[in-house]
């Protein structure tokens, strides 16, 4: 018995060591929601593993943005809102007593739909994250800036500029930098809240290139209304209605072989 | 073939279009009327006044003996000592108020409203109450005197609902987008105050700000009720000192039986209007720029 025990610990320490596992697990367990006596979520189940991306899709109004605001809290901003169930990272509760809101917002990073860069440069854009966490060598910064801008596909097109206001890039880019913003705070989970609603296919496929790029290192939440987007980048697709997850599966069976009808019937287009 | 309505209007939309035409005309007529009485009044002071409006007017110290050679400095110096004693007041105070009141309280409590209501209300007191709080907190609790710093101060709570109210407007102005880019990178809210959200507020801020330093220079009664004389003939040269204002030079001048003393009163109204119409416009470009910005 002790042998096999001692072999186990064994094995995990080496396994520990070989591969360390990744880090950002987000799950989501029974999760009510509430706006004022409104309850936008029901009962929502949801495991959001790292290293992969999950599509949350569904009509308007269904939820999945509310959801995904849970994920990093946003919601607490609202006022009368509320939250029931339990929200967890590596398993720790995130609404727990103890967590420090401005802390979980570093370590879940989130990319809205519209466009936001601040109205400042380019630089001073994706400087403002290590900025507000301590950063303050200028030279750190301009490393930061530079790592990061190229992990978002915008270095080769904003380096001669980045001085420039950043108002004055295209949709695409100013989302590019937006993503690039959000990851230079060293996050270990993204959200990204229907990121190429605004844009245009050129401008959205290079996101999506992005996005599967970024998984290696983060977990990565997406709202989408778009269903060939969700099959082209995600690997796990959750079909919300009504305030509730109706099924969640790999992402090429839940638009090969829906079990619920009413996903069938939504991503056939039949209504949504 | 027929003619189509469009070329044949039909009776009934004639008539529509009839009064279409009355509506506007009354309209009209009615913005009329304020610009033909602030034409009037111009007039009227300018023929009075303009040919007594010149430097020595304004470097001189009024005086009841000689209405020729009265001036308006000591007036003029007391306004802008009220002016800027009441910016230096109100605006850390009237800032700090609204930032609570709008970023830190996005869950409105019941004090938040409370005093939000109060801060509304309060901008509707009519400024003699003011007048009256300041000279028994001021003049009497706190024994300041009928100084300057009594007159600054009341004017400063006289303007602060206006400047909270105008300053919470000019941060509600400002997308939420900013505030939530800059909480989800990890930002404590101060932080996002102060480095996404106040930046793009100042213009309004200053918009405010000017506003409140017009109506302080042109405020008259809360000033009479705590102290202020109509006739001064030296500028004030501490914070203890008695003073008077433009307002009340203007008024004291017009109470004279002397023409002379009118006509003094008509050039002090056209350096007052001046003033304010200076700093209006001051406020007006700041909006327009902020505006073209976008």
């Amino acid at each position: 018995m002790k042998t096999v025990l001692g072999e186990l610990a064994v094995g995990m320490q080496t396994e520990k060591t070989m591969t360390e596992p990744p880090n950002g697990l987000m799950v989501a367990q029974d999760v009510d929601f509430y706006y004022g006596n409104f309850q936008a979520l029901k009962k929502v189940c949801l495991e959001m593993p790292p290293q992969k991306i999950t599509a949350l899709i569904g009509p308007s109004g269904c939820g999945k943005s509310t959801f995904l605001r849970c994920l990093n809290r946003m919601n607490d901003l609202i006022d009368g809102t509320r939250l029931e169930g339990l929200v967890t990272i590596d398993g720790h509760d995130i609404y727990s007593k103890d967590v420090d809101v401005v802390e979980l917002r570093k370590t879940v990073g989130m990319v809205f739909q519209k466009p936001n860069p601040f109205p400042m440069s380019i630089f001073d854009n994706v400087a403002y994250g290590p900025k507000i966490h301590g950063m303050k060598k200028k030279a750190d910064l301009e490393v930061k800036v530079e790592e990061c801008l190229t992990r978002s596909f915008l270095w080769d097109e904003v380096k001669d500029k980045l001085h420039q206001s950043a108002l004055g890039l295209s949709g695409g880019q100013q989302q590019r930098l937006c993503i690039a913003r959000t990851i230079a705070v060293n996050p270990e989970i993204i959200l990204m809240d229907e990121p190429c609603s605004a844009l245009d296919p050129v401008a959205t496929a290079k996101i999506e290139d992005l996005m599967l790029e970024l998984k290696e290192q983060f977990t990565i939440v997406i709202v989408t209304h778009n269903m060939q987007q969700a099959q082209r980048a995600s690997d796990t697709t959750a079909f919300f209605m009504l305030g509730e997850l109706m099924e969640v599966a790999p992402t090429r069976d839940i638009f090969l072989r829906p079990k619920n009808k009413r996903t069938e019937d939504y991503i056939s287009g039949r209504f949504g | 073939m027929s003619t189509p309505a469009f070329l044949n209007p039909p009776a009934h939309t004639q008539k529509r279009k009839r009064r279409n035409l009355i509506f506007q005309s009354i309209c009209l007529f009615a913005a009329f009327i304020a610009v033909a009485i602030l034409c009037t009044l111009i007039y009227k002071v300018v023929v009075d006044g303009v040919g007594r409006v010149s430097l020595d007017f304004i470097k001189a110290n009024p005086s009841q003996m000689f209405p020729d050679k009265a001036g308006i400095w000591s007036p003029l110096v007391g306004s802008m000592y009220i002016m800027a004693l009441t910016i230096i007041f109100v605006v850390p105070v009237g800032v700090a108020a609204a930032i609570y009141l709008e970023e830190f309280t996005y869950r409105k409590n019941r004090l938040v409203r409370f005093i939000q209501v109060n801060i509304s209300n309060l901008a509707g007191v009519p400024s003699i109450v003011f007048g009256m709080l300041g000279l028994s907190l001021f003049v009497t609790i706190i024994g300041l005197g009928k100084s300057i710093l009594t007159g600054a101060l009341t004017m400063s709570i006289l303007v602060l609902p206006m400047v909270i109210l105008v300053t919470q407007e000019a941060l509600k102005a400002v997308p939420k987008s900013y505030r939530e880019a800059s909480l989800a990178l990890g930002s404590t809210q101060w932080q996002t105050i102060r480095r996404a959200v106040i930046p793009r507020a100042i213009p309004g801020i200053l918009t405010g700000i000017i506003l409140a330093a017009s109506r302080a220079i042109g405020e008259t009664a809360p000033l009479i009720v705590v102290g202020a004389v109509g006739l001064v003939t030296f500028p004030p040269d501490s914070l203890d000192d008695r003073y008077t204002v433009l307002p009340l030079q203007i008024l004291d001048w017009i109470g004279q039986p002397k023409e002379e003393f009118r006509i003094a009163a008509a050039a002090a109204i056209l350096v007052l209007m001046g003033l304010l119409i200076v700093l209006n416009s001051l406020a007006i470009i700041i909006r327009a720029r902020q505006q073209a910005k976008g």
